[in-house]
């Protein structure tokens, strides 16, 4: 049985869209849905999805054709040692509800993953340990990666810490 | 000694003429210019012909900061606390354009130019700057410090 299929057969609605574009599965699933998703997939025999590969996001604010649709799409990129095969999930949120469950429960390497999403796209992660900014200095305002973000900005310089 | 084989020189000069010999650099290496600094450094180029031979690693025993490569906003600060721990006189050499104008990162995390944060000597454009034009930098920079008012 397909990923896909199983991931289906499983949890049904949650999963509001697929595609297997070239054998590289994809599945939209909804956000309430995500942890049992995302634990079914690591603690699963046939799944086994132990390493997260990555875990990025995509602003579709001015993306042609979804400019009206939820902003931001969160990306887990799985990948499963014992089975060599991988498996893409992502989660949809709105832009005035960027807020996705944490998954560094899961996989730890999610902690700083997940903080280097928020400093560049400001999506929050609920039940995350520490999410502070990862890659800017803490006195950047604004979320530099964000389709928004005007590309020469300028913000005052910081100074040595004192 | 013969007799009249003796010459007469300012004090100033004969200083300047000293430090321009003996340059102590602090190389602030962050990106790709480092490649073509340790180009420049090695035995091929011979930096060693203008007493500039020998790089410290801190700058407290430095007089040159020579800085090679992007300086993003968080490296900033860094950038200007080693500036401020070396000793007079020092002099700073922007090696590289994203050290002279921040380049072709017109971001959100480049510096743009190190001259925002810390006074520049002299300037070496290039992306990244030939050998030659960083010893040209460096035959002028030699130029600025023996021309200096000294203060003893």
């Amino acid at each position: 049985m397909s990923i896909l299929a199983e991931l289906q057969r499983r949890f049904g609605d949650a999963v509001v869209e697929t595609h297997d574009h070239h054998g590289d599965p994809t599945a939209v699933v909804a956000r309430d849905a995500l942890l049992a998703v995302l634990a079914h997939c690591r603690d699963d025999a046939a799944l086994a999805f132990d390493v997260l590969m990555d875990l990025t996001a995509v602003d579709y604010l001015k993306f042609p054709g979804r400019e009206d649709g939820p902003r931001f799409e969160v990306v887990y990129h799985l990948y499963s040692l014992a089975h060599n095969h991988r498996l893409r999930l992502k989660v949809r949120r709105d832009e005035d509800d960027p807020n996705v469950p944490s998954a560094v429960a899961l996989w730890p390497i999610a902690n700083w993953l997940e903080r280097e999403v928020w400093d560049m796209f400001g999506v929050r992660f609920e039940g995350h340990p520490d999410l502070r900014r990862l890659l800017m200095y803490e006195e950047f305002v604004g979320h530099p990666l964000r389709k928004d973000y005007p590309i020469n900005r300028r913000q005052p310089l910081i100074g040595p810490a004192s | 000694m013969g007799v009249g084989s003796f010459f007469t020189s300012k004090l100033d000069e004969a200083i300047g003429w000293a430090r321009k010999y003996s340059i102590f650099q602090y190389p602030f290496v962050t990106a790709c210019c480092g490649m073509e600094y340790m180009a420049t450094a090695c035995s091929h180029y011979d930096i060693d012909r203008f007493g500039a031979g020998l790089p410290r690693f801190s700058p407290r025993q430095a007089d040159v900061l020579f800085v090679v490569g992007t300086i993003s906003h968080k490296m900033a600060p860094v950038l200007k606390r080693v500036y401020d721990q070396m000793t007079e006189p020092k002099w700073v050499v922007a090696f590289g354009v994203c050290t002279c104008t921040g380049g072709f990162y017109d971001n959100y995390a480049t510096v743009q130019g190190i001259d925002t944060i810390i006074p520049v000597d002299v300037y070496i454009p290039g992306c990244p700057p030939r050998p030659e034009s960083v010893i040209d930098g460096l035959m002028k920079l030699q130029d600025k410090i023996a021309a200096q008012a000294q203060r003893y």
